[in-house]
């Protein structure tokens, strides 16, 4: 719904939520389910409510459960019943300066003030190491924002007696835990409040009638800013970047100006807001954002406009480029096929509505945020979140030169006659073996990114990947992939549980970008070999369908499981002999950990 | 402004408010006659009306604000 994305109007939200949430509910839209745990150092009423609505927006409704007033640390040491038996998929813990017991005071000595920042962090930490003990699920804690005033003026902020200089030093140390700690994520507070105007946000009269931290106008932005930690949590960030070319990535229409009237570079205003966003964008691509060209051209106007020496991208940046006079929503649609992602996974960016118009019409789930203006570009597609971080693998890293590999092998498979024969001339390695703690992190992200092949869609926090790990009562394989073209990575993980003489599938994904590669029969091949090893007689695996993951419908027959059932919504079981499996894998060579250098 | 401006006005705020078309306030309309009006929704209806009418209310007026009316007073001294 376009109303719930950045830019949104504050206000129209605010009058509208009723009715926005009836819209929402009654779209039709499947979502994920899930439990927040809200614990509250303030009035956490209205946050909740704008947060469900931006979840809903990100396909997912969320249940929640809320602290007494203020009883944040109450609940998180001594949980209650009511919070135990809710069982939270994620806890987010609402503090705000507000909730500072102590800050120093001017006759302080420096020893007192590390004493007493100490004492505020440790009540802080022990909260949530009790959190993760008794729920073992991802935490959201806000950082601090400034105070409103400063008792020293200017040298509050560098004075250890300060109070903004105290809140500084403990945002820090709560910054250090989270560079530590896997499934723990900060809210930035501070700098949301800063962007919206800390004079603002904190205008004491909310707190004191109210015992709201904030203004109320700014909890929608509030609510939207946690609302993006969370949909990327559980998995629905996007993916890819369809740009538009003439006044998107450079001023003027290159077709008729030409390479040297577009306005990209250092020579005027406009073309240096241009050129920032071109560079902005180059640093998304840096995250492992994929980077495409969706353009009304003629494609050499446009490979000649992205080689303008002034500018900061270059062809090469892309991995798709389509430039031709076709309509723009069968180029997207285009664009997500070769990707092998969904169009709900793309972000179209263009700066022309009628254009951004018929793409949202045509193709539903893509996100057209309002590029109205160049100076206004980078703010907008920062805030709306996209991309949001809240894991960063390895794989990330290289995500880019990946697919390029994958376009490279494209067009290589063309020149063979036979498909087994184009599969040998990868020369591929497979990596296939039991979970190693380098790889757990990419091993969950991939559990929470996979909708295509996946056949349970079951999610794993890190908290959860992290039990899987350490417990005896499974068998698990993560497979690593590699051709000649490079490293694609991680690209599968089976998890099954043992069940006395047999092993229960609980999932099974694989990356679409090696779909066809026969990487899943050499993932079976292992699973096969490790049950026997372990003495079990019977492999079971369940399929149930989701609105994606049609592609594994049948995959266990493929696999010569035999079905066992079927019931009214497709939902399906299947069984597998493990003493009469016959390898199946003929192109990869398969590895072992010890392959590895850890 | 007019009361009876005044009036139509708030009576707008509220039917966005409680997502209820039905709503009509008069000068004498308390939290008991509307049944969503509770105390966070106070908050909302309160930040919804200064909005509306692009003025403020003092934080002794919110808590000593007795009725419909008594705000649509305050409202007409202030309003823009």
């Amino acid at each position: 719904m376009t109303e719930l994305e950045y830019p949104f109007d504050t206000e129209y939200i605010m009058k509208k939520r009723k009715s926005i949430k009836k819209t929402l509910m009654a779209d039709g839209t499947k979502r994920l389910k899930k439990r927040i745990a809200v614990l509250g150092g303030s009035t956490t009423n209205d946050i909740v409510v704008y947060l469900e609505l931006f979840l809903l927006n990100h396909g997912i409704e969320a249940e929640f459960y809320q602290s007494e007033y203020a009883r944040y640390w109450q609940d998180a040491m001594f949980p209650g019943e009511e919070l135990l038996n809710f069982k939270p998929d994620i806890v987010f813990i609402h503090t705000t300066n507000r909730n500072i017991t102590n800050f120093p005071v001017p006759s302080d000595s420096m020893e007192a003030v590390d004493g007493l920042l100490n004492e505020e962090y440790t009540k802080f930490e022990q909260m949530w190491q009790k959190i993760t003990e008794t729920h073992h699920c991802p935490i959201i804690q806000n950082n601090f924002e400034m105070p409103y005033y400063r008792i020293m003026g200017n040298r509050d902020c560098s004075d250890y007696r300060g109070r903004s200089n105290f809140v500084t030093r403990l945002n820090e140390r709560f910054y250090e835990y989270a560079r530590k700690t896997e499934g723990f994520y900060i809210n930035d507070i501070n700098f949301i409040s800063a962007s919206y105007g800390l004079k603002e946000w904190s205008n004491p009269s909310y707190w004191n009638m109210y015992k709201y931290a904030m203004c109320v106008e700014a909890i929608p932005e509030f609510s939207f800013n946690l609302a993006n930690i969370i949909k990327s949590v559980f998995g629905r960030n996007k993916k890819a970047l369809a740009l538009d070319l003439d006044n998107t990535l450079w001023g003027g229409v290159v077709g008729d100006d030409g390479v040297d009237g577009i306005q990209i570079g250092q020579e005027t205003g406009v073309s240096q807001s241009y050129y920032e966003f071109q560079t902005y964008i180059k640093s998304l691509k840096a995250l492992g954002i994929i980077l495409t060209v969706c353009s009304k051209n003629d494609h050499e106007n446009a490979i000649a406009g992205l080689n303008h020496p002034e500018g900061a991208l270059k062809p090469d940046d892309f991995i798709i480029i389509k430039a031709n006079w076709e309509n723009k929503d069968r180029n997207i649609a285009e664009i997500a096929s070769e990707l092998n992602i969904f169009t709900d996974a793309i972000v179209f960016v263009d700066d022309n509505p009628a254009e951004r118009a018929i793409v949202q019409a045509q193709l539903p789930g893509v996100c057209a945020p309002v590029m109205d203006s160049v100076e206004n570009y980078i703010t907008t597609l920062d805030r709306s979140g996209y991309f949001e971080v809240t894991n960063f693998s390895e794989d990330d890293l290289k995500r880019n030169s990946m697919y390029k590999a994958n376009a490279e092998r494209r067009a290589q498979q063309a020149s063979f006659a036979d498909y087994t024969e184009y599969l040998l001339s990868l020369n591929m390695t497979a990596v296939i073996d039991d979970f190693i703690p380098i790889y757990l992190q990419r091993i969950t992200q991939l559990t929470n990114k996979s909708n295509q092949f996946n056949v349970t869609t079951k999610r794993y926090t890190p908290t959860e990947m992290e039990e899987v790990f350490e417990s005896g009562d499974y068998i698990r394989l993560y497979g690593k992939l590699i051709d000649k073209f490079g490293d694609n990575g991680v690209v599968s993980v089976v998890i099954g549980h043992k069940n006395g003489d047999a092993l229960d599938i609980d999932l099974w994904i694989m990356s679409c970008r090696v779909l066809k590669r026969d990487m899943e029969l050499a993932m079976l091949d292992r699973l096969v070999e490790r049950c026997r090893e372990q003495g079990i007689t019977t492999i079971k695996g369940y399929y149930y369908p989701t609105a994606k993951n049609g592609m594994v419908r049948d995959l266990f027959e493929r696999f010569g499981f035999a079905k066992l059932s079927e019931d009214a919504d497709g939902n399906t079981v299947w069984t597998l002999d493990t003493a009469s499996y016959e390898i199946q894998n003929h192109v990869i060579k398969v590895e072992d950990n010890s392959s590895i250098q850890q | 402004m007019d009361m009876k401006e005044i009036f139509s006005r708030l009576n707008k705020v509220f039917r966005d408010v409680f997502d209820d078309d039905t709503i009509t306030v008069n000068p004498k309309t308390t939290a008991n006659d509307i049944e969503d009006w509770d105390s966070l929704e106070h908050i909302t209806l309160i930040s919804a009306v200064e909005r509306e009418f692009k003025m403020k209310f003092r934080m002794g007026e919110i808590a000593s604000m007795k009725n419909v009316g008594e705000m649509a007073q305050i409202i007409a001294k202030r309003a823009k």
